[in-house]
């Protein structure tokens, strides 16, 4: 089997490759250890996010995984990149695949999130800036805007965090095509039950500590939601300050925060097969947004947030960076092996676990800043 | 001279054809707005690489019509004549 995964950075795009299994392969130009990188594709623009369609599609079931980049120049705009040969080739559609329709006036500036729907093959999701959230039914070629949470009520009120602002997480649920779940910053979660026609405001104990109410019934800067192993009903929340737990699909938040160094931080992970197992990359504090004394670790949890174990081994001390929000993945690698965990730093370093975080391994170094991570495995 | 001539920069010619310098008949174009609309029906992508679509152009792309930025003249509405050369140039930016 062979492991890709896909960097984002500020600067262009990567690939490495790897057994998978730390410390073994080939080596390759600007490897460590079984690591080889291929790159930078899109060189000097944005990657902002990375998409794998790991679904076949049922007229090619042999296919590779189709890529997709949310790429954008500073000069020539934002646009969605695909690639049906794991990053060797890439091709756009003429028309752009996110164009906002005339009568909204709006224009894209960046596309945050691509997001593969696992139930249903050939559907994406994507987050975009302006705060938006799209639907692709042919596999990323073309998307379209979802106008409930366009024309939402709440939207002017969404306002950008430093990034910008940005739809990025969609949870679908396998089960119930009506059930959608998404995040943003800011605004913070909203839910729908009627396939995305109507949006509801669903953070209720999730702090807004930053606002005049500490606890709106929407404006929360919610970082990253992970759906856990036992399905779409338990979630977990990073927040802007904040570690929460969900166990109503949404409805209600309880903080999972005790014992971890603190609760600022961008990334969150789950377990794909795991039920209770998560990862955060904890943060000092919304002023001071470096590794907690210097030392960048992953912290994770085995029982949904009760308590939580610090991975040290393979991390860097004196380190004064931060993994952001999507800079982050699992890699589910199939029921007989555990996920492969991958992390990228805002100085260009990649790590990666494949023990479940107990150990990582520095893969590629001196990228330009890692902005989205994402990895699937072939034979 | 019945043409306006439009010249690209050499990043942009696999979006045009492998071409940075393109010939539009001057009579089909009154402004840098209807050249641009000829060019980007043509090539779609060198279209939006330029104008976002609310069509305005993108922040960093500068459009000259002869030694005038087009910024501090009519914008897109900056009439262009036969012999005119309009000029495409990415701004100084990044880092």
């Amino acid at each position: 089997m062979t492991t890709h995964i896909i960097i984002g950075t500020r600067k262009g795009l990567f690939v490495a490759r790897g057994s998978g299994a730390q410390g073994s392969g080939a080596q390759g130009s600007g490897a460590s250890g079984g690591w080889a990188i291929s790159g930078p594709m899109f060189l000097m623009q944005e990657i902002a996010a990375v998409g794998v369609l790991t679904a076949p599609a049922p007229a090619s079931p042999e296919a590779a995984p189709r890529l997709l980049a949310g790429v954008r120049s500073e000069h020539w705009g934002p646009t969605v990149a695909r690639s049906d040969d794991l990053g060797q080739t890439w091709e756009e559609t003429d028309q752009g695949s996110v164009r906002f329709p005339g009568d909204t006036g709006a224009a894209l500036t960046r596309v945050w999130q691509l997001q593969e729907d696992p139930a249903r093959p050939g559907v994406v999701w994507a987050g975009c800036e302006p705060t938006s959230l799209w639907r692709s039914g042919d596999g990323g070629v073309t998307f379209e805007l979802n106008r409930g949470l366009w024309d939402h009520p709440h939207r002017p009120q969404w306002a950008p965090g430093f990034g910008g602002a940005a739809v990025h997480t969609v949870v679908t649920d396998p089960g119930d095509d009506a059930s959608l779940l998404v995040a943003m910053s800011t605004g913070g979660v909203y839910a729908s039950g009627d396939g995305g026609a109507s949006w509801q405001p669903s953070n209720t104990g999730i702090s807004a500590y930053f606002l005049p109410d500490p606890a709106p019934e929407f404006g929360q800067c919610v970082h990253k939601v992970a759906v856990d192993a036992a399905g779409r009903g338990t979630l977990y929340a990073q927040n802007h300050h904040g570690v929460y737990r969900s166990d109503d699909a949404g409805r209600s938040w309880t903080s999972i925060a005790a014992g971890l160094p603190s609760d600022f931080g961008f990334v969150m992970l789950a377990h794909p097969r795991r039920p209770g197992t998560a990862w955060v990359v904890p943060l000092e504090a919304d002023a001071r947004r470096v590794p907690p004394k210097g030392r960048l670790r992953v912290h994770r949890t085995r029982d949904g947030g009760e308590t939580w174990s610090e991975s040290a081994s393979g991390l860097p001390d004196d380190a004064w960076t931060v993994v952001l929000r999507d800079a982050a993945s699992v890699v589910d690698r199939g029921a007989g092996q555990p996920p492969l965990i991958a992390i990228g730093t805002r100085d260009g370093c990649v790590y990666v676990s494949a023990d479940e975080g107990e150990t990582f391994e520095l893969i590629a170094k001196h990228l330009p800043d890692v902005l989205t991570i994402r990895g699937v495995e072939t034979a | 001279v019945s043409n306006v001539e439009l010249h690209l920069p050499g990043l942009l010619a696999d979006d045009a054809g492998g071409r940075t310098v393109h010939q539009v008949d001057a009579a089909t174009v009154a402004t840098v707005a209807e050249l641009l609309d000829a060019v980007g029906t043509h090539w779609p992508r060198l279209g939006r690489r330029l104008r976002d679509e609310t069509g305005h152009l993108r922040p960093y792309v500068n459009v000259y019509v002869g030694p005038d930025d087009v910024r501090w003249a009519d914008g897109l509405a900056t009439a262009v004549r036969p012999g005119d050369v309009v000029l495409v140039l990415p701004s100084v930016a990044g880092g």
